[in-house]
């Protein structure tokens, strides 16, 4: 059992609260990511799991115990810092055997014991074939590059079969291309291990491809927790939506209007249409934000509404129309071999019903 | 001319500035130390006779040199690891996050301030066997001849101990705390990981701090002229003292060849620190 329950979870760091009532529960075996900005509070969340934190209120659980009161050397968790934190002055040998050295271990015969020298051996030696470190045992950390570093970082955190793995940025010291390799591995390596990680990120990229399901936090406070493609979809607040996606989703705010068989979103002096807006309680005249998504604006000769392109940029395989809209800079994203588009242009466009999303101005909370 | 050898001329032009100022302050100097070695003064200095090397061979053979040597030698040994090892345990103590811990950070550093003199006169009164409040602690008394030397030293820790401690804090706050919440986290105790984790990252720092003490040390002077005048029955004459001393009627030239042989010394002693602990201090990246 390496289930990790937060229930109700507080920290507050004199009169600043950094994480703020967060009750999640991350399944066992499951690869949680928690996202969002810098300060948000998921490294904080995440070191309380590690215990170098404590916790202010509320429990916390790893497995059937509360470990409030744990110390972090008995959680049987393990850690892979943003920095790797890896001792410069042993070996990759001697890193990856440290947490062998002073803790004991349940070796199935009941008691918990330290490891002999020669079972310490072995395990360093199966973790470092498993990340391919067999030939660099002998070097000291600075002598390796950021990757290997990384991989005996992970290692490190492998060998003493942990019930959680718990990561603080792992990636972001790495270049764009091996940051893209190393998610891969990363993915193969929890699949491998089947054991619960906990992995804290601010970018998107890495929540959105390794996730089996993302926790976005914002303010200390839990915005929305699901699987990557169902956050990305149906955002619940307007955070969420602003924060996941790149570019970012389009947001304007525009005013509901209720005629007889009719009801749509009025922006300017424009008018759109959304699915299930009927349905909703929605007075005539509410305020609303309205959010789509710039794939999902399409340019159509019998669009409801009209943008100015204000800029075009291109990407190679796509390209970046940024329009104006009512006042408000929009997004478009196009395939490379779109109609052309230039500065200037009017472009009438539309969106499928089902894709436009609408959120309280006042409470940013999902409207649809 | 070729770019190369611009660039070169350029570059040793650059050096004259500074080379000019060492050869004034420092190899003349030293040159004028070796030509009074091979001397013999008379009182006033004015005139000198050649005696050449044997003068080297008598002074750095005879029996005021070597008991020098010994003084100083055991001078180092008293402040060098006492001052080491308590400068590192006030600066782990100060190395908290606490309210008001600069207020001690800043007392802990306070005797940076003060210089010799009035660390020799603060310790003159605290060891005066009348009114001194040490004046009961029979290991540090300056009337002593087997304890004079240790009183000597006490001063000198207690006036380095601020630069040890600041530099020690320094070095302490350079150690990334998440390698200390690592090695937390693999279940190691606080002294483990002060052993096994903070000591050798801070050991640079150490060993830079071990080489100035020694020196620091080798130099002594004014805390045995202050406090004892190198006294009692000459129990705390270091070298300098000597030295300084020998030159004072008459002696120049013996003066010259001691303090030719002190600088022999500290440059033996701290290339064979340097050699020695640097194959054993861990350099970060």
């Amino acid at each position: 059992m390496s289930e990790v329950a937060f229930d109700g979870v507080t920290k507050r760091f004199g009169d600043v609260t950094a994480v703020d009532q967060l009750t999640l529960s991350i399944r066992d075996g499951e690869f949680m990511v928690l996202l969002g900005p810098s300060g948000c509070g998921k490294t904080t969340a995440l070191r309380m799991v590690a215990g170098l934190e404590t916790v202010t209120e509320g429990t916390l659980r790893i497995g059937d115990r509360v470990v409030n009161d744990v110390e972090a050397k008995d959680r049987d968790v393990a850690m892979v810092f943003q920095s790797y934190a890896l001792y410069p002055h042993v070996t990759v040998a001697k890193n990856i055997e440290s947490p062998l050295v002073a803790r004991r271990f349940d070796t199935g015969d009941g008691s918990p014991r330290k490891l002999t020298s020669a079972e310490r051996a072995e395990r360093v030696t199966e973790a470092a074939a498993a990340l391919g470190l067999t030939d660099l045992l002998g070097r000291k950390p600075a002598a390796l590059s950021g990757g290997q570093r990384q991989r005996v970082a992970l290692a490190r955190a492998m060998v003493a079969r942990p019930a959680a793995f718990l990561m603080d940025e792992p990636l972001s010291n790495l270049d764009a291309k091996l940051r893209a390799q190393t998610r891969i591995e990363l993915v193969e390596l929890h699949e491998r291990l089947a054991t619960t990680f906990v992995y804290v990120t601010h970018d998107q990229v890495e929540a959105m491809t390794m996730a089996d399901r993302i926790a976005v936090l914002s303010d200390g406070r839990l915005q929305q927790v699901g699987p990557p493609q169902a956050v990305y979809d149906r955002p619940h607040n307007l955070f969420v939506a602003r924060f996941i996606g790149s570019p970012p989703m389009n947001t304007v705010p525009g005013t509901v209007v209720r005629s007889e068989g009719a009801t749509s979103v009025r922006l300017g002096g424009q008018s759109i249409e959304v699915e299930g807006l009927a349905a909703e309680p929605l007075a005539d005249g509410t305020e609303v934000i309205i959010g789509v998504r710039p794939e999902d604006l399409v340019v159509d000769a019998a669009g409801q509404v009209e943008a100015e392109v204000r800029a075009v940029e291109w990407l190679g395989h796509e390209r970046l129309v940024v329009c104006d809209l009512a006042g408000h800079q929009i997004t478009i994203r196009q395939a490379a071999g779109d109609d052309p588009v230039a500065t200037g242009d009017v472009l009438p466009l539309t969106a499928d019903p089902a894709k436009v999303h609408l959120f309280d101005p006042d409470t940013t909370e999902r409207l649809n | 001319m070729t770019r190369r050898a611009r660039e070169a001329l350029l570059g040793y032009a650059l050096l004259v500035p500074s080379a000019i100022v060492f050869a004034w302050f420092f190899f003349y100097p030293l040159y004028r130390l070796f030509v009074m070695g091979l001397h013999q003064q008379n009182r006033t200095g004015t005139a000198e006779r050649w005696v050449g090397w044997s003068h080297f061979g008598d002074v750095l053979g005879g029996e005021q040199f070597r008991e020098g040597v010994r003084i100083t030698g055991t001078y180092v040994l008293y402040t060098v690891p006492l001052g080491l090892v308590l400068g590192v345990l006030l600066a782990v103590a100060a190395n908290r996050r606490l309210k008001g811990i600069k207020v001690f950070q800043m007392i802990f550093s306070s005797t940076i301030a003060s210089s010799v003199a009035v660390a020799s006169v603060i310790f003159v009164v605290l060891l005066n066997p009348q009114i001194g409040y040490f004046a009961s602690v029979k290991m540090f008394s300056l009337s002593d001849p087997d304890t004079a030397l240790r009183g000597v030293a006490l001063s000198s820790v207690w006036q380095n101990l601020g630069l040890t401690f600041v530099i020690v804090l320094a070095g302490l706050q350079a150690v990334p705390d998440e390698v200390d919440e690592a090695a937390t986290l693999d279940g190691y105790g606080p002294v483990r990981r002060f052993f096994r984790v903070t000591l050798p990252l801070i050991s640079p720092t150490l060993m830079f701090l071990a080489v100035v003490l020694v020196i620091f040390a080798l130099q002594a002077f004014a805390q045995a002229d202050i406090l004892t005048q190198g006294g009692p029955l000459g129990s705390t004459e270091t070298l300098v003292w000597k030295i300084f001393n020998s030159q004072q009627p008459v002696d120049q030239g013996t003066g010259a060849v001691m303090a030719i042989g002190l600088f022999g010394i500290t440059l033996v002693v701290s290339l064979a620190q340097f050699l020695i602990l640097d194959r054993r201090v861990h350099y970060g990246n």
